[in-house]
């Protein structure tokens, strides 16, 4: 199926729209009327929550979309580069040195722990950076993040066992949580999904061109060095920012420019803010699903969008036809 | 750009190393308007390698002239109008969602703003090359659902696209039919009557003996420098194969068959 690119534009934003409106009407009851009846619920609650939540997961969408790009693997996603192993250090790190006041931490606005996860996500991608000695080789780069991903897991492990009552915060940050987002978040997240958007879209072109290989894409005049650094720096930001406000929800990097993809947009003029609309929708319908499911009791949001990513990326397997 | 104003590629260098490794030594080869000249040599000769060096591709210092402003001195732009390199058929199409049309229309990308945008010029330069290697019908589809052949072409249009007075092509036959090989010949003579240069690695020794001129490659050097249908030709072919090729007469001169 071929979909005009700007009536998919719309008909996603339209959808992300619904699923707003949908999240500031679904409450610890299920489905109520706070929006008529206790507008503060709603604008304090609940639409600063589906608006972070969006944002989030527009922030993971676009960062899947430059990855796979940069990389040329549509296997790439936002934690390819050892970011998430970053921010769940910074995370235990954190949680370890403020000691039992870890869980008060948690409870509170969030900022020490988004704080937290953001420096460790940028200290493991300039650790994998200084370890491939630059950007310019792929491979290497991908093997350092590898291998900045395993050790710092580890370490990250070995910080929680010396500190059992880390355990669960840790357990609920390495499961992805939308319940921490409030207007603080929407303050950050979609202002930065706005710049980075725009810097990523000035480099469509020379990603639409490494789909031809760099040695074409060089011969074609593009700065590749710079493009490829400023890229780079736009995926840290971007998957830095969404770890940092909901831990490590899986699969809405990966699944979201998929998604695009299948509906035949090929140009990542298109694909990158198709990818940040579908990944924002996602996130915001999985926040809503774990809210409403086993209302009042919340799922961490990482459970729907592993179970739902999971399925989806399944039903797009080869079936061993020809293509 | 008119004929008069096409350059020609120069390239003086003594040693070329990959890493460790010294891949090329004593090259002195001018590349001119209006000539095909193919590149032959055994396996790991180091052709390829020529060809990105003339391409600017490997850092080369001064080496590389364009008439006789150095490679280096040349903005990229000015560099991406002037030369276009197809590389190796090493491309599957896995990563990219390209269309047929849209792998085209990058190589226009040195005539573009730094939007991207396609003009009329640019829309008319991607149909005729996409004509040019009979790719029309199927300018719509995905690279990736191409056969290997299809999509050879496609890459070739894309390189053709550039309108670039000089052409470097490494083994631009790969998985190419016979029928659209002899297309390709045709198409290149074509480029040089036009006043391209155009250089092309090839391992079909019948065709590469069809060029206006023939640079021999064994071990890293150029073992023959000349016009191809010279007999010192085939005896620099003979040696730099092993003496395993067989030369027989054919109404357009010379073919070489494997012995």
């Amino acid at each position: 199926m071929r979909w005009q690119p700007l009536a998919l534009t719309l008909l996603l934003l339209a959808l992300s729209g619904g699923l707003l409106l949908l999240g500031t009407s679904v409450g610890a009851q299920g489905l109520d009327a706070a929006l008529w009846q206790a507008p503060s619920l709603v604008t304090e609650l609940r639409l600063p929550r589906s608006l972070a939540a969006w944002g989030c997961g527009a922030l993971l969408g676009l960062a899947g979309a430059i990855a796979q790009g940069l990389f040329r693997n549509p296997l790439a996603d936002p934690y390819l580069l050892g970011a998430s192993a970053g921010a769940s250090l910074g995370v235990a790190l954190a949680l370890v040195l403020a000691g039992s006041a870890g869980g008060a931490l948690m409870a509170g606005s969030g900022w020490g722990l988004n704080l937290a996860a953001f420096a460790g996500a940028w200290a493991a991608l300039g650790l994998t950076v200084l370890l491939s000695r630059g950007v310019s080789h792929t491979p290497r780069l991908l093997l350092a993040g590898v291998i900045v991903g395993v050790v710092l897991a580890a370490a990250t492990q070995g910080l929680t066992l010396l500190d059992p009552s880390t355990l669960r915060p840790m357990q609920s940050f390495m499961l992805g949580s939308t319940s921490l987002l409030g207007w603080s978040q929407v303050a950050l997240s979609l202002p930065l999904l706005a710049i980075a958007l725009l810097l990523a879209l000035m480099s469509s072109r020379t990603l639409d061109a490494l789909g031809l290989g760099e040695a074409t894409a060089r011969s074609l005049g593009l700065p590749l060095d710079g493009t490829r650094a400023l890229l780079l720096a736009l995926l840290a930001l971007c998957s830095g920012a969404a770890v940092a406000q909901c831990g490590l929800v899986a699969f809405v990097g990966l699944v979201a420019p998929h998604t695009v993809r299948a509906l035949g947009v090929s140009r990542y003029r298109w694909l990158l803010p198709l990818s940040a609309i579908s990944g924002g929708g996602l996130l915001l319908a999985a926040d809503i699903v774990s809210r409403w499911v086993a209302a009042p009791i919340e799922l961490p949001v990482g459970l729907p969008t592993a179970l739902l990513g999971g399925a989806y990326l399944l039903s797009r397997l080869p079936r061993g036809e020809a293509r | 750009m008119s004929p008069m104003q096409n350059p020609t590629l120069r390239l003086d260098l003594d040693h070329l190393r990959l890493g460790e490794r010294e891949v090329l030594r004593d090259l002195h080869l001018t590349l001119r308007p209006g000539e095909w000249v193919a590149v032959v040599g055994p396996n790991g000769a180091g052709k390829s390698t020529l060809l990105r060096a003339l391409a600017g591709l490997l850092p080369s210092g001064g080496a590389l002239r364009l008439d006789d402003r150095p490679w280096p001195l040349l903005s990229r732009r000015e560099r991406a109008q002037a030369l276009a390199w197809l590389g190796p058929a090493e491309l599957d199409g896995t990563g990219t969602e390209l269309r047929a049309e849209e792998a085209v229309m990058l190589g226009r990308l040195p005539h573009q703003g730094w939007m991207g945008l396609a003009s009329a010029a640019d829309r008319q330069a991607v149909t005729e090359a996409l004509a040019a290697v009979d790719a029309l019908p199927w300018r719509h589809r995905p690279l990736h659902t191409l056969s290997a052949g299809e999509r050879q072409r496609v890459l070739l249009a894309r390189a053709l696209a550039v309108h670039a007075p000089v052409l470097l092509l490494d083994e631009p036959l790969t998985h190419l039919d016979s029928p659209h090989q002899a297309d390709w010949l045709r198409l290149m003579r074509a480029q040089a009557a036009q006043g391209r240069a155009v250089c092309s690695v090839l391992h079909e020794l019948h065709l590469a003996l069809r060029a206006d001129r023939l640079w021999v490659l064994s071990q890293g050097r150029v073992a023959y420098d000349g016009p191809a249908q010279q007999p010192a030709a085939r005896e620099a072919l003979q040696a730099a194969f092993g003496q395993r090729l067989r030369f027989v007469p054919d109404d357009d001169g010379w073919l070489a068959l494997p012995a």
